[in-house]
């Protein structure tokens, strides 16, 4: 269609356009700070799935790093011990993550420095990072990142989680990413389904079962993995790489139509 | 002008490795009236005396809280000790916010420190003319930390200052094994009995003159209003008193700043600024 | 000191005409004011020992450490004045991380001291200002080498087998030179570390005294930290020991 005063020129140079809004001449006021800040993560790395158990906590996941949907480095632990009772897990952006990573190393550096016999508490991680989450989004300048936090603090296990953005609870059992929609599901099930805790056994059997059935349906996932423990009477420990078992058995049996 | 060319600025180092300005700064504390904090393994407890400044005032406050499980005694000037107060409460606000956990006193108090030290070394700043006893109970348990104009703060087992403290502080000596298992009552009359100590005879204490504060395992710190002090006044009142405070120190009637006519006083630093620690 | 009084010795910045900067050395005096610390270097680290005057019976004994952590294998001992030790104490800790920030790596003592030393030798520049008045010994053990410096008021610093600074810097100097500390390890140089404190406290004019004793070495896995307890047992009894054999073949001699 034809529209004569589409592209009429202004009435005088830098004057009202005919049909269009009245502009006032000279400079025009737009706002100068804008600019765009990271909108999506590049490496990545997906899901974390973490339990809590009658003694303590675990937190698994996978050793991959993925670039796009290219499996581009197959060897990146995601799982920190920050001191001797917090273990931090995270998915997303794995330079976010290992940022991340650094000033919370150097936090504990300095608090091992004052040496005055107070030693960072799950809880107030958790507190920390959903703070520094929080403020990161509020400034269009997010760290991309799933965190999960875990640990006991007095006498009980803790796990919570924060989101890129701020967005934070606590729960007993935590997946992020993908899992959240695989094997949440799962894990609830089985809890519910139990009415004391679960062992640190079952813990460990309801993690492995969640990462087989996250590798079959997860394409950004991986069988090798790492499970880290924050056990009362056992300590952390990080274990891995260990290996998802798998069964393609049926794998023969699906046709593609 | 000068007691010696050396004491002008907090800049100046004097031939003795001395700072002058801050040692008169030191002298600011003792003008303040004597105030006395004390602790046992689950409570600490802050006493002072508290003056009023004519007929018609009301008596200054001499306890401030800083957060539920912090408060502070000031001696000195108290709009330096506002300032401070307002520092604390900031950090203490922060460090929950950021933490979800109170702040324990020694951070609280080291980081103070450092603010304080920065006054002590820069001409366009003068060092804080107040000091602090500082009463708080956290995950470490309960503490009294003193700290000075100097930037000097001390972690105490009991701690008096202000003007005649020196008798509050022999009287906490001579009780000092007995304060760690000592009940809060106990506590507030091993407090309120060194403060009375650092009064002169003729002066005793009462509702209106004595600040109680106290902070603990569970206990919130509070500060006592006036007909809550009473029960605990009545529990010393009739002990026989010990000599202290009789001596010819200080104005005649320390409850009263406008008493005598005699104009500012210049103070004798007695104690140098200990260097050492 | 012969130009007191004579007015060039009110300023950092301001010479005196024989070409000295007064207010740097009266700040020295401060440090010359406070209890003893030594630094000792072996084969295999380095123990820092200090002499804590105490002050008061109400004082818990933890209070006002002497030795500090800078990062995790770097240690600190200061005299003089501990509200300004503690700034050097936050700059140091700020440029230990600010390296590993920058490079992922532990600050080598070298750089460290290099950038402390600028710190503190700027604050004898400005009459806005005055000297910090304290010296600190630097200590690390980092990729198996020990290394220590020592920072005067005046930013000037010098790598150290052995030093001293303090009250009785001087006597503590001597009884350094007495030792073979090429040939010694940490764990028999803290004894001697103890001694030495023990030796050069003057009992006369200063009561009470808490001994502070750290290292970072191969036993403490190049971290630094207070020598663990039964060391520090061991070491303080064997200073006891060797104070009375002291004193006692003094009276003999009388």
């Amino acid at each position: 269609m034809f529209d004569p005063m589409a592209n009429a020129p202004p009435l005088w140079s830098n004057g009202p356009t005919p049909g269009s809004f009245y502009n006032f001449p000279g400079p025009q006021t737009k706002p100068n700070d804008h600019f765009t800040h990271s909108q999506s993560p590049v490496t990545t790395a997906t899901s974390i799935v973490a339990l809590a158990y009658d003694k303590g906590i675990m937190i698994a996941g996978d050793l991959l790093a993925s670039y796009g949907s290219l499996a581009r480095y197959r060897n990146c632990p995601r799982i920190m011990e920050v001191n001797d009772n917090i273990l931090l897990g995270a998915g997303g952006d794995y330079a976010d993550f290992q940022y991340v990573k650094s000033f919370i190393e150097q936090k504990i550096i300095d608090e091992e420095c004052l040496d005055d016999g107070i030693k960072l508490k799950p809880k107030s991680l958790y507190c920390w990072l959903t703070r520094v989450m929080y403020q990161r989004r509020n400034k269009f300048d997010p760290l991309w990142n799933n965190l999960v936090i875990g640990g006991i603090q007095d006498g009980t296990p803790f796990l919570g989680t924060v989101d890129k953005l701020g967005t934070a609870y606590t729960d007993r059992a935590i997946c992020t990413g993908y899992g959240a929609h695989i094997a949440l599901p799962m894990i609830r099930d089985a809890i519910e389904k139990k009415a004391q805790p679960l062992t640190q056994a079952e813990a460990r059997a309801l993690i492995e079962k969640s990462l087989e059935v996250l590798f079959y349906r997860d394409a950004r996932s991986y069988p090798k993995y790492q499970l880290g423990i924050i056990d009362q009477d056992e300590g952390v420990k990080i274990e891995g790489p260990l290996s998802v078992s798998q069964n393609w058995n049926i794998a023969t049996i699906i046709k593609s139509v | 002008m000068f007691r010696n060319q050396y004491d002008s600025d907090v800049t100046v180092w004097s031939p003795q490795g001395r700072l002058h300005q801050v040692e008169y700064a030191m002298e600011a504390v003792n003008l303040g009236s004597a105030t006395v904090g004390l602790k046992s393994k689950t409570h600490a407890v802050l006493i002072a005396l508290k003056r009023a400044s004519s007929e018609l005032s009301a008596y200054q406050k001499k306890i401030i809280n800083i957060d539920e499980h912090i408060g502070i005694t000031i001696s000195g000037l108290t709009a330096d000790a506002r300032i401070l107060s307002r520092y604390m409460r900031n950090e203490c606000l922060n460090y929950k916010y950021s933490l979800d956990t109170p702040m324990p006193l020694n951070r609280l108090i080291g980081y103070m420190g450092n603010k304080m030290q920065h006054c002590t070394q820069r001409y366009d700043r003068r060092p804080y003319g107040v000091g602090l006893l500082v009463a708080g109970y956290d995950e470490l348990g309960a503490h009294i930390y003193q700290t000075c104009p100097s930037a000097n703060y001390y972690d105490c087992k009991a701690m008096s200052i202000g003007s005649r403290s020196q008798s509050a502080r022999t009287y906490l000596e001579k009780h000092l094994e007995e304060l760690q298992s000592s009940s809060l009552e106990e506590l507030i009359k091993h407090g309120l009995r060194a403060l009375r100590d650092t009064l002169p005879p003729e002066v005793d204490l009462n509702t209106k003159n004595v600040a109680i504060g106290y902070v603990g395992k569970g206990q919130p710190f509070k500060i006592l209003e006036e007909e809550e002090t009473s029960p605990y006044l009545a529990l010393i009142e009739g002990e026989e008193r010990r000599g202290g405070g009789a001596s010819a120190e200080g104005p005649a009637d320390p409850l009263r700043e406008d008493a005598g006519d005699d104009g500012p006083q210049d103070p004798v630093p007695a104690v140098a600024m200990d260097t050492t620690e | 000191m012969s130009s007191i009084g004579t007015g060039y010795d009110l300023s950092a910045s301001q010479f005196s005409p024989d070409g000295r900067v007064f207010q740097v050395e009266y700040a020295m005096k401060a440090v010359e004011n406070s209890g003893t610390v030594i630094g000792l270097k072996g084969t295999d680290g380095i123990v820092l020992a200090a002499e804590k005057l105490i002050l008061s019976k109400l004082h818990e004994p933890s209070t006002n450490r002497r030795i500090f952590n800078i990062d995790r294998h770097i240690g600190m001992a200061f005299s003089g004045l501990i509200a300004d030790a503690r700034q050097i104490v936050e700059i140091a800790r700020k440029e230990a991380a600010n390296y590993r920030s920058q490079y992922g790596t532990n600050i080598p003592l070298k750089y460290l001291n290099d950038r402390v030393s600028m710190y503190m030798h700027a604050y004898t520049l400005y009459s806005a200002v005055r000297p910090y008045g304290c010296s600190v010994i630097l200590a690390s053990y980092d990729e198996n080498e020990p290394q220590m410096y020592l920072i005067d008021p005046s930013g000037v610093s010098y790598g150290f087998h052995g030093c001293a600074t303090g009250k009785a810097k001087q006597s503590a100097k001597t009884e350094i030179e007495k030792l073979k500390l090429g040939n010694m390890t940490c764990k028999d140089i803290v004894k001697e570390a103890a001694k030495i404190i023990y030796i050069v406290h003057d009992e006369l004019k200063d009561k009470n005294f808490e001994l502070e004793l750290s290292w970072v070495c191969k036993d403490s896995n190049g971290l630094h930290v207070k020598v663990p307890e039964s060391v520090y047992a061991d070491a303080e009894r064997a200073a006891k020991q060797a104070m009375e054999a002291d004193s006692e073949s003094d009276t003999e001699d009388m």
